[in-house]
């Protein structure tokens, strides 16, 4: 019988100690605005001036071509790392497990770059910003927005940061459709592109949920046809439209494992219509403190927006909206991600690879189902650092 | 929809790895520099690492095992999750240099069409694999009468991922059948350090592992 083979080291672990924090971080924004800014929208409309918000981590280096730009998903925004450092309790940002000095997306040698999306509510025009032309929120007179549109922004972004070419473009879920739109709308920008639990369509059943997510807005009295003064949001639509989003964000068996049918009171049945399972405490507290971040109208434009991406409809067929692609991909999905299932990767992985690109492709195990890219506890860092690591060797040969 | 591609039962590959690495040097010969390589099958992506490092290639992995894959994207190496045969699929003729096939055959469902669909792909196919009409593996049949378990065969019957036994003259039959190029042929036998020597006289009798190279035709 054959002995034990030790196998090859792979990538050094970073011990807990090793770990060293952000210096604390600061959001930062500009304003396009004046003859030649407009921004063209898919929908026909014209934005301007728009505003954007976003933060940086690590440091530009002199060849400017080390930036990665992370995009963020429906409920995220530009604090995708580290400390404000203004208070005690604070969270850190919203991928701190990936972004930061000896992280996957290693801050000592990548300069990231993530920016609050065209139309979100945390300081980039949107809904909920004031209209020039009314002095009041936009509201529903906001135009339609699109993925390409965010993409859009982001390039004037990077233009004002003085960055010609992107080492890599990375986000989850709706941030995988911005980094697949970003490697097939400049092409000649992206070095890299990792969408990870994503789609290049939004099946029905999603559209579905979102839909009813948006009923639920705008079913609430206080919505009032999109004219909500903002501290009074339709509060009670938009706790339930999370709700209903954040069950799709789960899988079964992460619920069975964090809640089990566990009681809140920790006995039994007590016969009420209120909360009395842990699992409904659980979205309710999602929901609330949704409704503290986030703006009702801006839910329903950029839940559109996700409904509105196809890429097969808009470049006739999948690869042939990949054919002027040029850069390598890293697709990851997980296995219990059952609103963007895995299968549509692999659609994904297939159409990239019909056009002779590089593609990788992981499809992780985890039982956190969708949300599984925003949580530790797999091995999505290793292999985006590996990548990562590949592309920046590419590029210097 | 179509199937999620899981492998029929937890195999503890690392007791195949003595065997799976020790035609690696023989199979890096056969890649000519900077040659685009697709590694069916790659494991870990011992193999291909050494062929970036040795011989500067352009490489492409796949494996259906999700840690296996995780491991080569981590190491920063170019690797899909997929079944091997459907990978296939999606290339175009002659897309790659060359094709491995190190230890794969013998477990895959349809290894005629694996073969077929490889050498569509790849202008040289390399292919590796345990010789079961190798002495001790004979021997083990004709006296003990139970299924040989050796180094290059390291599992019992009812654990083992091969689903095919194949000799050297069975894989020089279906060459002959098919009318393929064999470039090379090599043939080894593991010594007691696990070290590989050549075997040229009675391959078929004499050694424990082959390797065959074989060639697009040229129309």
């Amino acid at each position: 019988m054959s002995q034990l083979v030790k196998r090859p080291e792979t990538l050094p672990k970073i011990q807990p100690s090793e770990v060293r924090r952000l210096e604390p971080v600061r959001a930062h924004t500009v304003t396009f605005e004046g003859p030649g800014e407009t921004l063209h929208l898919e929908s026909g409309q014209t934005l301007n001036p728009v505003t954007v918000t976003y933060e940086t981590y690590g440091r530009l280096n002199e060849q400017r071509d080390n930036a990665v730009l992370v995009c963020h998903a429906l409920s995220g925004d530009a604090h995708a790392a580290g400390y404000y450092g203004l208070e005690k309790d604070e969270k850190p940002g919203w991928w701190d497990t990936l972004i930061g000095p000896g992280k996957s997306l290693d801050t000592d040698k990548y300069f990231v770059i993530c920016s609050n999306f065209l139309g979100g509510c945390k300081g980039t025009t949107g809904p909920s910003s004031i209209d020039p032309a009314t002095g009041k929120p936009f509201g529903l007179d906001f135009p339609f927005y699109t993925v390409k549109d965010m993409v859009q922004l982001q390039r004037r972004l990077l233009k004002y940061l003085g960055i010609p070419r992107l080492l890599a473009v990375i986000g989850g879920s709706l941030g995988g459709m911005q980094a697949l739109q970003w490697a097939i709308s400049f092409p000649e920008m992206v070095r890299g592109a990792i969408p990870i639990a994503t789609t290049a369509r939004l099946s029905p059943q999603a559209i579905a949920f979102n839909e009813v997510g948006r009923q639920a807005i705008m079913s609430d009295p206080a919505w009032n046809d999109g004219n909500y003064p903002l501290d009074a949001q339709p509060e009670r639509g938009l706790r339930l439209a999370r709700m209903i989003g954040h069950i799709t964000y789960l899988s079964e068996q992460s619920m069975l494992r964090k809640f089990s049918r566990r009681y809140i009171n920790g006995k039994g049945r007590s016969f009420c219509l209120t909360k009395d399972f842990q699992v409904e405490s659980y979205l309710h507290h999602q929901g609330s403190s949704f409704v503290r971040r986030f703006d009702a109208n801006t839910y329903l434009y950029i839940t559109r927006a996700m409904d509105y991406f196809d890429l097969e409809a808009a470049y006739g067929r999948l690869s042939t909206a990949f054919s002027g692609c040029r850069c390598p991909f890293l697709v990851i999905s997980f296995t219990t991600d059952w609103l963007f299932p895995s299968e549509q990767s692999r659609e994904l992985v297939q159409a990239l690879r019909r056009v002779g690109l590089d593609v990788s492709y992981c499809n992780i195990e985890s039982d956190q189902g969708h949300d599984a890219f925003l949580l530790p506890g797999h091995r999505m860092g290793d292999v985006v650092a590996g990548f990562l690591d590949r592309l920046t060797r590419m590029a210097s040969s | 929809m179509k199937a999620q591609y899981v492998l029929p039962h937890q195999v503890d590959w690392s007791r195949s790895l003595p065997r799976d690495r020790a035609l690696d040097p023989s199979i890096v010969n056969l890649v000519p520099h900077r040659a685009k390589v697709l590694d069916l099958g790659c494991g870990n992506g011992d193999l291909l690492l050494r062929l970036k490092a040795e011989r500067g290639v352009d490489e492409r992995g796949v494996e259906l095992e999700p840690s296996a894959v995780a491991e080569c994207l981590s190491r920063g190496l170019s690797v899909i999750q997929a079944d091997l045969e459907e990978s296939l699929l999606d290339l175009r003729e002659e897309s790659f240099d060359v094709v491995v096939l190190n230890q794969v055959l013998l477990a895959t469902a349809r290894p005629l069409q694996l073969l077929t669909e490889a050498l569509r792909v790849g202008r040289r196919v390399l292919v590796s694999f345990p010789n079961f009409a190798y002495w001790r593996i004979r021997s083990q049949i004709l006296f003990r009468g139970r299924m040989p378990v050796t180094l290059t065969l390291p599992y019992l019957w009812y654990e083992t991922p091969n689903i095919r036994s194949a000799s050297v003259k069975d894989f020089r039959a279906l060459c002959e059948i098919k009318q393929w190029d064999v470039h090379t042929e090599l043939f080894v036998n593991l010594d007691r350090l696990e070290r590989p020597r050549p075997i040229t006289l009675w391959p078929n009798l004499r050694a424990s592992l082959a390797l065959f190279a074989l060639e697009r035709k040229t129309r």
